[in-house]
């Protein structure tokens, strides 16, 4: 029993090391990988699904998808898994960490550019680097999944009036002939510049904040 | 916050200096004028009584024999006296500022209160100089009910909801706790400085602890109308203004309960440990009632605006007259009226803004934006005023540890608070925030009537007290009113993000905010985001059925702002003179057609330019625009033609969004079918030229159809324009040929070139010609200024 603890607080603290969190942190959310993947080893996509509280979320499906997706654990690989572990969980909920108040400029701005090739991976779902008109129309349509019955057209002019914001965003002058391919990535944060996506993307993980735990210490 | 101050400088800016001085000594003479009737007035007594006994005897002597001659002109000032005072008050404040924003020199330097107050100081010496009484015009029961209550309903009917709900923990903290310290510590240490008298007996040994204690609840609040003033000048960012004037707003509750608490024990000399007790209950009974009495009469006049389809003309009434009833209920009940208030204009609005017509959306604002101005106005000059009035005790200790004690405890209240609020909030308040929240706690008029309200009896210091609190607030708003915009600059806090919000953020705020969720019950974590979305739900599913008209209530939000943005595009398009390309707020050439995926092009490229529609496309078009039309109409049909002239432009203009619409749907439609490169280019004519070409005819504007029976679409082959300038009128015309179509029930053809170029042109003038009808009538700005104001035009 004593070694089996060792040898977690081991690795609880290299993943600490790896994505930021702290030890009561990672405790906390192993507990709640145990839980969902009923005390196995690795979770697949209907224990996820079977979670109550996300069936009235419209954009399920994509949240799902992007835990196993390859792209966000930071290894340049793509595709798909069809399991995860504990460590990739781990990784993609890494994202969703605070910006805490010893942060630099370029430390937040790494933040921000992390967080929002999180949600352009979302979004770019056959992964070819841009955002397609089509696939910006299925997010619109996505999010208006749930609000009751929706007039196709209304999505699919809310979509192309944003393609075409974007568009005149960052390509001002097109001849009439030439043709936006996608939103890239650099678009892409471009046009939400204004959102300042490292204070907004975040929620409070269950423990104690990594900011209170680690008064005195080395930033997390 | 949007700004009250509209700014029409292009008008003085021009003046020379001449006729500025000339425009100046105008305002002086008027004020003047308008004093020695204030000063008059003052007087109604010995007036009434000369009258009467004028009267008496002129009876007498119509008894005895003489006949007076028929009055043919007789003054009688005492009958109108009262309304006319207020009038001329009203229209003081309102000269005043007009006059500021010609003088842009001053208006830079010194803030809009400081110049009030000024004013005032003038007008109230004048008075007195005049030999007559100053009348007592900062009487609280005015102040309370008529002068607050318009400021207050236009704070909290705009309130940022989303950022005010955000930081509603550290609000809090800051207006309850803050002012509490604030009270305690100025009251205190009052009470200690005023003990420590060693050698003169000073009359301030006579102060005890609870009347200290009073003073400091009274001046420790931070005062809305104060913060409001300055903070408009000086656009900081939404974090902080939301800070500082949420604070002011919510401090109300606390300072209500203290200030009761201690008047009643003043006279008692204790207060026990009970009474504390009893205290903080009345502060949550206090704070909690006033926000539901706040809510009650909101959702009553949301639930009112449903019914108002028929009526649009008093919906802005409702509106009024249900906020102005909660705050009188919450004062009944000496519950928090200003919370009251607040708790109204936010319940009702996001309902009643999906009922009402757009021009009651723009009556309220406007409104609201008058009232409150003159409100504030009239606030400060009376405060001036009063102060050349009051019989003032100055005592140089009270009044300096005062002054002094208030910066010192503010500053240490807001160091000490944000400390511990820094351990919960993510996004931390850094050494720059404090400074500016702490320095931007200024006191107001709020104070000194409640300072006014006190009982002379019971407080023998009354006197020094109002004298104290005058000092205070003209420290605050003089000093630091002046100095608070050079020190942001110089310290460059971030200002207000003046972008307007694209689709593509509001897309991305939508999806993030169904992100978090879901990432917080993937964690398992009973989350901000959770219950956010839990309220959110609840709210779609029952209380808008409640409270919202027809369609309206299933509408989700991404889909009504769409529209409204589309709206607003509209609005631009006819104020920007038309012109036949989209307007200049996207200075750039991308089209639909560039986003669009380039199809393959059809197997039969025959000889005609444009394609023949199928069938099934054809009804689609026909359904949209049918439905299009339909809800336009109900939408813009919106007044009793027996109560208001019927409005031959807004006729016009109604047709000309109806055609923007249909054209953006043509444009959409045609543009995904199978290429067709060159389409209608006549070259536009320069605005300029449209309306020359149309000085000449007045006639009202109607939208003729083309003169041929046979529909056309004008290709001219010539000139290689590119597709994205359709030709608008062109588009009408396409427009109106689906409109015949549809009566007749024929397919749809588009024909190459036949017509005429006389047939364009007359088909220009109309649209030119509607167009210098609506420049002439759009000479108010309209409604344009801010986004999340602006109710969404299509249901």
């Amino acid at each position: 029993m004593g070694a089996s603890q060792t040898r977690t607080e081991h690795q609880y603290q290299s993943l600490a090391d790896k994505t930021g969190f702290s030890l009561e942190q990672i405790k906390n959310l192993h507990q709640r990988f145990q839980h969902l993947s009923g005390n196995e080893e690795k979770i697949s996509r209907e224990n996820l699904d079977s979670i109550p509280a996300l069936a009235n979320n419209p954009i399920k499906k994509q949240i799902i998808e992007a835990f196993f997706d390859k792209r966000n654990q930071h290894q340049e690989e793509v595709g798909f898994f069809e399991e995860i572990g504990f460590e990739q969980f781990l990784m993609v909920m890494s994202h969703f960490r605070p910006p805490t108040l010893k942060m630099t400029e370029e430390e937040k701005q790494a933040m921000r550019k992390e967080k929002l090739r999180f949600l352009f991976n979302m979004h770019d779902t056959d992964n070819d680097g841009t955002i397609t008109l089509d696939e910006y129309r299925k997010v619109v349509e996505e999010l208006l999944s749930k609000s009751g019955a929706i007039d196709q057209e209304a999505a699919k002019a809310i979509a192309d009036a944003a393609m075409l914001e974007v568009a005149s965003t960052n390509v001002p002058h097109m001849g009439p002939d030439d043709f936006y391919e996608g939103i890239t990535f650099e678009h892409f944060e471009q046009i939400l510049k204004g959102l300042e996506m490292e204070s907004r993307m975040h929620i409070r993980f269950l423990g104690v904040d990594t900011t209170t735990m680690r008064c005195g210490k080395s930033t997390s | 916050m949007p700004s009250r101050t509209e700014h029409h400088s292009p008008a003085g800016v021009g003046r020379s200096l001449p006729e500025r001085g000339l425009l100046l000594l105008a305002v002086l003479v008027l004020l003047e004028g308008s004093v020695l009737p204030l000063g008059a007035a003052s007087s109604p007594d010995t007036n009434h009584q000369g009258n009467v006994d004028n009267h008496n005897e002129g009876n007498v002597g119509h008894n005895v024999t003489t006949k007076k001659p028929f009055p043919v002109l007789s003054l009688d000032y005492h009958h109108i006296q009262t309304p006319f005072e207020i009038s001329l008050w009203v229209l003081l404040a309102s000269l005043m500022k007009l006059g500021f924003h010609l003088i842009p020199r001053l208006s830079g330097i010194v803030p809009e209160s400081c110049l009030l107050i000024t004013v005032g100081l003038l007008v109230g010496g004048l008075i007195k100089l005049a030999g007559e009484k100053v009348p007592p015009v900062l009487d609280s029961r005015l102040f309370f009910l008529c002068l607050l209550p318009p400021i207050i309903l236009d704070a909290g009917y705009f309130l940022p909801i989303r950022p005010f709900m955000e930081n509603l923990g550290t609000i809090l903290m800051f207006a309850v706790v803050g002012t509490l310290w604030n009270a305690f510590f100025i009251g205190g240490l009052l009470y200690a400085v005023c003990q420590i008298q060693p050698s003169n007996p000073s009359s301030l040994h006579q102060l005890e602890l609870l009347p200290c204690l009073l003073f400091g609840s009274i001046v420790s609040a931070v005062d809305p109308v104060a913060v409001l003033a300055v903070f408009e000048e000086i656009h900081i960012n939404e974090l902080l203004h939301i800070l500082v004037f949420g604070e002011s707003l919510l401090n109300d509750a606390v300072t209500v309960v203290l200030y009761h608490l201690f008047e009643e024990y003043s006279g008692v000399g204790t207060v026990t440990v009970l009474d504390g007790f009893l205290g903080v209950i009345c502060f949550f009974v206090v704070a909690l009632g006033g926000v539901l009495v706040g809510a009650i009469y909101g959702i009553l006049a949301a639930f009112t605006s449903r019914f108002t389809s028929h009526t649009r003309v008093i919906e802005p009434l409702f509106v009024f007259v249900y906020s102005y009833m909660a705050y009188l209920s919450a004062e009944m009940f000496h519950l928090s009226g200003i919370m009251a208030l607040i708790a109204c204009g936010a319940v009702m609005r996001p309902y009643v803004e999906a009922n009402i017509s757009h021009k009651s959306h723009t009556t309220i604002k406007y409104f609201l934006k008058m009232w409150s101005s003159v409100s504030e106005t009239l606030i400060f000059i009376f405060l001036g005023v009063a102060t050349v009035d009051g019989q003032h005790d100055w005592n140089w200790t009270f009044v300096t540890v005062t002054v002094i004690l208030c910066l010192v405890a503010r500053v240490i209240g807001v160091v000490g608070l944000t400390y511990i609020i820094n351990k919960f909030r993510i996004v931390k308040l850094t050494t720059k925030d404090q400074f500016i929240v702490a320095y931007g706690g200024l006191r107001g008029a709020i104070a000194f009537s409640l300072g006014f309200l006190l009982d002379n009896d019971h407080f023998p210091k009354r006197n020094m007290f109002l004298t104290a609190i005058i000092t205070v607030i003209f420290f605050t708003v003089f000093v630091q009113g002046m100095t608070i915009k050079p020190l942001v600059e110089l310290l460059a806090v971030k200002k207000k993000q003046e972008a307007k919000r694209s689709i593509n953020e509001e897309i991305h705020t939508q999806f993030l905010d169904h992100l978090l969720t879901g990432i917080e019950d993937i964690c398992g974590h009973y989350g901000h985001h959770h219950w956010k979305d839990k309220l959110n739900r609840f709210n779609k599913k029952y209380v808008k059925k409640c409270l919202i008209a027809g369609e309206r209530s299933k509408e989700p939000q991404l889909i009504a702002f769409y529209h409204k943005m589309e709206m607003k595009q509209a609005i631009e398009l006819v104020e920007s003179g038309g012109g036949v390309k989209l307007p200049a707020a996207m200075p750039s050439t991308v089209s639909m057609q560039n986003i669009q995926p380039k199809k393959p092009p059809p197997a039969k490229t025959a000889e005609r330019a444009l394609p023949q529609l199928p069938k099934g496309r054809e009804e689609e078009i026909r359904k949209i625009l049918r439905s299009n039309l339909q809800r336009t109409r109900q939408r813009l049909r919106s007044y009793n033609r027996h109560t208001l002239v019927a409005d031959p432009f807004e006729d016009g203009f109604n047709e000309l969004l109806l055609k923007k619409q249909r054209m953006i749907e043509l444009e959409k439609k045609i543009k995904e079918m199978s290429n067709y490169l060159t389409v209608p280019a006549a070259p536009p004519d320069s605005p300029t030229m449209c309306r020359a070409r149309l000085a000449s005819d007045p006639q009202t504007y109607s939208m003729k159809p083309g003169s041929d029976n046979m529909p056309s679409i004008q290709v001219d082959l010539a000139s290689p324009q590119s597709p994205d300038s359709v030709n608008m009128l062109d588009e009408f015309k396409l427009a109106n040929q689906q409109r015949r179509q549809e009566e007749e029930d024929q397919g749809l053809m588009m024909k190459p070139p036949s017509s005429t170029g006389g047939h364009n042109k007359s088909g220009e003038e109309d649209g030119g010609r509607d167009q210098q009808k609506l420049m002439r009538c759009l000479s108010d700005p309209g409604p344009s200024a801010d986004e999340d104001e602006d109710e969404p035009f299509l249901p």
